[in-house]
């Protein structure tokens, strides 16, 4: 009775979970008309194709590092509010509303003739375009990014025992000795989850290097997208992607939190 | 609670509110950029009704919410109570890391090996492939949601029922459904979250004819700036905001009950 209601999860898991994946691997020894071939891994692996990724994962750090240090001074904060929930909800707000939609604000906040350069303006300075750049292409992934990144830490700053803290400043801890000794690394986990989810979509932001950047920042994931909808050549889209899970399956091992090596 | 931290938060939640907000004071701009405000006008709230186009897509998106969410929930539910019911811990935690792939890899992965996965079966692109995308990877966040309710929920209540001679589906149907609602509910909601919010999967698998809200809007964005997403994106905020408001009082109210009862 209850395997037969099981057989069309574990038939979504075959086919969309094992078979996509298998075809991704498969396609990645494709040329574009077909013929088994390492040609693909031989130009990843060539100059411009490492160049990229190593390009790619200095922005996705760079934003990581950014989104984090604005992100727990933030969770910080509301943790230590009298309502917590209320803050969170209104941190949160924001990731409701479609990331496409965000980014397009950027567009008119970042344009020539935008808030950020009247502003310039107005206190003397020069206008420059800040739009179509890798500033830009930052700082729209560290707006997106902080909510995802103050939830998991303000939930592992929550669950920290009260009478640890209380213990270290009876026990003569200053305030600053608290905070690196006793509260960061017991929200150590949070952090971890923060960088998970920071880290690997900050790799294959596609949509923000064509809209914000102007195709001046080359992400993974905007080879991927070159690859298999403009360029058509699925085989070397599919190398990319092989490459991106590898990276992905690496972060994923790096930040392992204690609850799932267990 | 010092000053610095207050206006620490205080600057964060302007970051933060500043590009919607930005977005819907434009939105009644009468001079059509995003710069000078020349006037008042509702124009582009107008327009946006007007436009049929624009009317079917923002259809579509919702149908394929729903229909996807619907999908994933029941195959959900019963991969949560098969997971659920598995003794061996290695074939449960090789099965639980399986539902887990689609959770973190990133979108692009997910729609190029899908659109390889379409084209090989000979699927069009299409509505079809797109509410299939859909529940591809709604599926496992649906899973993730109802299992710790299973866990919460008090055993020996099936067993109790067993005891008293009901079949399985009377169990099934009876007791151990009626018993995890909440959590049905919340891998619902879930489901239909990510799948309005998604733009890079159904980007890959869409092709050319059918399109959900978010791929509308890059083409719109990518053509330069019109006040009508202006308008979309306030009518969505304004949306947004009233749910959160009712959602924070009613699990406030929820939680104050909780804690006199």
């Amino acid at each position: 009775m209850k395997r037969v209601l099981a057989i069309p999860y574990l038939l979504w898991m075959v086919v969309f979970v094992i078979l996509p994946i298998s075809f991704m691997i498969y396609y990645s020894f494709n040329d574009m008309s077909g013929n088994l071939t390492l040609q693909n891994y031989a130009e990843f692996l060539s100059s411009n194709y490492l160049k990229m990724t190593l390009n790619s994962f200095w922005y996705a750090f760079l934003i990581t590092v950014i989104t984090l240090l604005i992100s727990y001074p933030l969770a910080l904060v509301i943790s230590r509010l009298k309502h917590k929930t209320f803050w969170l909800l209104i941190i949160i707000i924001p990731t409701w509303i479609n990331i496409l939609l965000k980014t397009y604000a950027f567009i008119g906040i970042l344009g020539i003739n935008g808030v950020v350069n009247t502003i310039f303006e107005t206190i003397g300075l020069t206008q420059i375009q800040l739009l179509f750049s890798d500033f830009a292409f930052i700082t729209v992934a560290v707006y997106i990014f902080i909510p995802f990144m103050v939830l998991p830490i303000f939930n592992s700053i929550n669950g920290i025992n009260k009478n640890l803290i209380s213990a270290s400043y009876d026990l003569g801890a200053s305030k600053w000795e608290t905070l690196t000794r006793v509260i960061f690394p017991l929200s150590l986990e949070g952090v971890k989850s923060g960088i998970q989810i920071t880290f690997i979509p900050a790799l294959s932001l596609f949509m923000l290097s064509r809209l914000v950047a102007g195709n001046k920042v080359v992400t993974l994931g905007t080879a991927i997208e070159q690859q298999f909808l403009i360029n058509e050549n699925w085989g070397m889209g599919s190398t990319v992607g092989v490459f991106l899970i590898l990276f992905m399956v690496f972060v994923m091992l790096a930040t392992r939190t204690k609850k799932e090596s267990v | 609670m010092n000053t610095l931290s207050k206006s620490f938060l205080t600057l964060m939640i302007i970051f933060l509110y500043f590009p919607i907000l930005y977005l819907a004071f434009y939105s009644f701009n009468a001079g059509g950029t995003m710069s000078n405000f020349d006037g008042f006008t509702l124009d582009y709230y107008k327009s946006v009704i007007e436009n049929k186009a624009l009317m079917t897509v923002l259809m579509n998106t919702i149908a394929v919410a729903l229909i996807s969410s619907g999908i994933s929930t029941v195959i959900g539910l019963f991969g949560a109570l098969f997971l659920y019911f598995i003794r061996q811990r290695y074939v449960k935690n090789t099965l639980l890391t399986l539902n887990n792939v689609l959770i973190v890899s990133p979108d692009v992965i997910i729609g190029a090996s899908l659109l390889i996965l379409f084209s090989l079966f000979g699927i069009t692109l299409g509505s079809v492939s797109v509410i299939l995308a859909h529940v591809a990877f709604s599926v496992p966040i649906v899973v993730l949601m109802i299992l710790p309710s299973l866990y919460q929920q008090n055993n020996n209540l099936v067993l109790a029922a067993q005891d008293l001679g009901a079949s399985a589906w009377d169990v099934l149907t009876k007791v151990l459904i009626p018993n995890i609602k909440p959590g049905i509910f919340a891998g619902f909601l879930m489901a239909l979250t990510y799948s309005l919010d998604d733009f890079a999967v159904t980007f890959f698998v869409t092709g050319n004819g059918f399109s959900t809200l978010s791929v509308e809007i890059y083409a719109m964005a990518r053509r330069g700036i019109t006040l009508e997403i202006n308008a979309i994106s306030t009518v969505i905020f304004v949306v947004v905001l009233i749910i959160a408001i009712i959602y924070y009082f009613v699990s406030d109210k929820n939680i104050k009950r909780g804690k006199t009862t």
